[in-house]
């Protein structure tokens, strides 16, 4: 079957089951293997991307559902929060081993985009859900508060 | 990780003829090319290529890891080294994992090429360093020759070799000419106050591709035109066997492939990811338990228990300590028990592989890569030379990539047999294991118990300390046991205990060996999980006894270890541990050496309405030998940090009927963003020789914690995590 998405700005038709996730569309159909698999329950954020700006957890996401929506993933945001999230976190050094940052980077960047000057209870709040057995959150923290700043700036 | 701590070979840099000879001889033409770093296949004239350093044309530096990086920053730290002694700028320096070749790329703590024990940057600070250096002297050599002037008078400085003013080439229009010059036996290396970048900084080289989703970075996003993917259903209780399966309706799910029976289990075959997880979902199996561990997790520790009240095999023995308890003032007893914890690192566990029937190449975070290749090789049926291991970068680890049964190469391998046998095409395959695969999947830190005895005189003073341990042993009955049991003494199980340096009287440990089909493995810090924990709360238990503080009591017990009393010492004043604190706030000190640095950390902890324990900030001192990465450094205590503290919060991996209950992050909750501590840390500035950061930040949280809820409670807490004592 075959179903339509909107991914990073392109129109993109997939010969794919509706009801499989749209985690693994992204990443072995559309080859864009920057969004992660962590735990297939939505319990990691691993596999965060933005459906109309908001994120979401791809991997309990079925394609079928989202057919109307623009998605992206870590591939293709940009603009001013995306930016300088990325900024931030290439200055802070804060991945390890780095394969949650994906998720962190559009958790942070759908926070810093609703709110550009959050407390660190707005980012306990938006971020809890990403999970990074590294434990980089206190950078991740830092980070976040530092992209506010460029921002700003 | 692992403790291969056999004498260190020799240090020695392969010269370029021994690695030409070493690629070539072992060889021949086809595997030369298998044997070789990746750069390498691109180069030619014009290129400077040894083992551990390649200078391309285009000034490009590769420094070839033979470390695998899961993201302790080994990669970086290693290019660092080279990058100092070579005077190459940090623009031009880029990293890429060296292939498996034992005889170029051993650990030199090891023997044999592999990640572990906090070794990577100990083991190599002297052999990158002195590629680094010989580099810059085959350069230096070719620029002075090309120019017509004195060696002595060439410079190297930010990657451009210049003479006065009026001479200057970069590092990669060198290259060439100095692949021709003679590989110095031993290169001059610089004094520390020449460092450029050592104890300094250097930024990671990893960062941007994982802050863009570059590809080709993980196992996971591993791609080949024609790439299959396998999911495997394994026994539900360690030790199954499959008796029957029936998978009709899993090959009526479009994408499947194929579906065969492994040693293992049974594997669904599919083109893409989804399907073979869908298929496998539909699978049904009839399992074989006759030799399964069906037992639950509560009767094991019931066992550990048990096992600890009796004699076991001798760890230590300074004298009869029963002897000594009779005739103390006082007997302080404890118990204690820790769970299995799962890694859980945020990348599953995944392989890939491609057979041909003659030659196999794998693409994976291999973390002792020569135990992988042997492996691969024995199971195939192929020569060694025949098997390429290419090294990914690994979405975490913390020891679970580390097996000595290679049990993930087994398994790809007899799944490749297994499909050629079926009479299907080659192709290239990869084996992902979802969370619950991961988290199931055994090979988890040991459960373990602790039974201690600790007798002081009329003053309090410790004149006895007998301390039992009972848990299954890592490497018992695995390829390390020659290597790491001396006279069937497993010190892993016991390290950071039987090596204490506090004075403690006389002191015995005994050790006994659980069995269990349950696969155990180290786990970031291995035996300190659980001694520091033990050791460190029975010295704050000691210190209440004596009616001192902890910080002082500590420096009083501790003997002719001035670096573990320098760290405790700096940790505690940069806590302000002589200041009150706040109200409603508390705090617990801890200090433990591992891998051979030391850190100190002091936990302040509050409590939420509901009775909950809040770690607000940690403060901890570090002294692992010359800093060679600072802000890595603070990197991995911070990590090592967040990573223990976790676990002793609220995970345990728990069985019942031998079956796991904790299979995803739902409830093996882990450690997130509104439990992270403030964390500081500081570094002792040290000119002794680099030891481990990986694994010892890890240690002390637990009892730092501990002691902390035991100064607001009174007790400490002996059965962990701590929600079981409504802590969490």
């Amino acid at each position: 079957m075959s179903v339509t998405l909107k991914i990073n700005g392109e129109t993109r038709t997939l010969d794919t089951d509706p009801d499989s996730p749209l985690l693994w569309a992204l990443r072995d159909e559309l080859k864009l293997t920057g969004t992660k698999f962590g735990c297939g329950i939505a319990s990691c954020g691993a596999c965060t991307v933005h459906l109309d700006g908001m994120p979401i957890r791809s991997c309990q996401t079925m394609v079928g559902d989202v057919e109307d929506a623009e998605i992206t993933t870590i591939e293709g945001i940009d603009g001013k929060a995306a930016e300088a999230v990325q900024a931030a976190w290439q200055e802070l050094d804060v991945p390890q081993c780095g394969y949650c940052q994906s998720g962190q980077i559009l958790a942070a960047t759908a926070l810093l985009s609703e709110t550009g000057k959050p407390t660190d209870e707005d980012i306990d709040f938006a971020m809890d859900g990403n999970v990074c057995r590294c434990a980089t959150y206190a950078r991740i923290r830092k980070a976040i508060h530092l992209a506010s700043d460029k921002m700003e700036g | 990780m692992l403790h291969l701590l056999q004498k260190p070979l020799e240090a020695a840099q392969p010269s370029r003829r021994t690695f030409l000879k070493l690629s070539a001889g072992t060889i021949g033409g086809l595997v030369l090319a298998m044997n070789l770093p990746r750069s390498a296949a691109s180069a030619a004239e014009g290129d400077f290529l040894q083992p551990f350093v390649h200078i391309r044309p285009d000034n490009t530096v590769v420094v070839l890891s033979k470390h695998l990086d899961k993201g302790q920053g080994t990669a970086s730290g290693l290019a660092t080294l080279v990058a100092d002694e070579l005077d190459a700028s940090h623009d031009q320096v880029m990293v890429e994992f060296a292939p498996s070749n034992p005889q170029l790329y051993a650990n030199t703590m090891f023997g044999v090429q592999g990640t572990g024990g906090s070794t990577a940057m100990a083991n190599s600070f002297t052999q990158y360093r002195q590629a680094g250096a010989a580099a810059k002297a085959m350069i230096v050599a070719a620029a002075a020759k090309d120019w017509g002037v004195p060696a002595s008078e060439v410079a190297v400085s930010g990657g451009v070799v210049s003479h006065g003013s009026d001479k200057s080439a970069t590092l990669g229009e060198l290259a060439g000419l100095a692949a021709g010059e003679e590989v110095p036996a031993e290169p001059v290396l610089k004094t520390p106050d020449q460092w450029v970048y050592i104890g300094k900084s250097f930024p990671r080289l990893d960062v941007k591709n994982k802050t863009v989703g570059a590809p080709n970075t993980y196992t996971m996003d591993f791609q080949r035109d024609g790439l299959l993917v396998a999911t495997v259903a394994r026994a539900p209780r360690f030790g199954g066997k499959v008796k029957s399966f029936d998978a009709s309706e899993a090959r009526k799910v479009p994408g499947v492939v194929n579906v065969l029976e492994v040693p293992n289990g049974v594997a669904v075959v599919a083109d893409s990811t989804w399907p073979a997880i869908k298929g496998r979902s539909l699978l049904e199996i009839e399992w074989d338990d006759s030799g399964a561990e069906t037992r639950s997790s509560d009767a094991m520790i019931a066992e550990l228990k048990e096992m600890t009240a009796q004699p076991g095999v001798k760890v230590r023995e300074d004298g009869d300590v029963d002897a000594a308890l009779e005739v103390s003032a006082k007997v302080i007893d404890a118990d204690y028990d820790f769970p299995f914890l799962a890694h859980g690192a945020m990348e599953p566990l995944d392989i890939a592989m491609m057979f041909d029937g003659e030659t196999a190449e794998f693409w994976f975070g291999s973390q002792i890569q020569t135990i992988d290749h042997n492996v691969a090789a024995t199971v195939l049926g192929i020569p060694f030379q025949n098997v390429r291991i290419n090294t990914l970068w690994a979405g975490g680890s913390f020891g679970r990539r580390a097996q000595a049964d290679a049990h993930p190469v087994v398994e790809i391998a007899m799944l490749a047999k297994a499909m050629q046998a079926d009479g299907m095409e080659p192709a290239p395959v990869k084996i992902v294991w979802t969370r619950e695969d991961d988290m199931a999947g055994g090979y988890y830190r040991p459960m373990s118990a602790h039974r201690i005895r600790v007798g002081l005189d009329a003053d309090n003073n410790v004149t006895a300390f007998k301390y039992n341990i009972a848990a299954k042993s890592i490497v018992k009955g695995t390829p390390f046991e020659a290597m790491l049991m001396k006279d069937g003494v497993d010190h892993n199980m016991t390290e950071g205990a039987h090596d204490t340096s506090y004075a403690l009287g006389l002191m015995n440990m005994d050790q006994t060996f659980q069995e269990t089909q349950v696969p155990v493995l180290w786990w970031r810090s291995v035996g300190h999980t659980h001694t520091a924990y033990v050791m460190e709360t029975m010295i704050d238990r000691l210190a209440k006894e004596a009616g001192k503080d902890p910080v002082a009591y500590r420096l009083e017990m501790i003997r002719d270890d001035p670096r573990k009393a320098n760290v405790l010492k700096l940790a505690a004043e940069k806590a302000g541990w002589d200041h009150p604190l706040a109200d409603g706030r508390y705090r617990g000190v801890a200090v433990h050496k591992s891998f051979g640095s030391y850190v100190a950390e002091v936990a302040e902890i509050s409590f939420r309405d509901d009775g909950t324990v809040k770690v607000e900030k940690v403060t901890a001192a570090v002294d692992c030998g010359t800093p060679i990465n600072p802000d890595n450094i603070v990197a991995q205590v911070e990590g090592g940090i967040g990573y223990g503290l976790g676990a002793i919060l609220r995970n345990q991996v728990t069985l019942v009927d031998g079956v796991v209950e904790e299979t995803n992050f739902d409830t093996y909750e882990p450690l997130r963003m509104s439990d992270m501590p403030e964390v500081e840390v500081h570094i002792v500035a040290s000119n002794e020789p680099p030891t481990g950061i990986g694994e010892p930040g890890t240690p002390p949280i637990g009892p730092a914690v501990a002691n902390a809820i035991a100064a607001a409670k009174g007790d400490w807490i002996s059965s962990l995590p701590l929600s079981k004592a409504g802590l969490v």
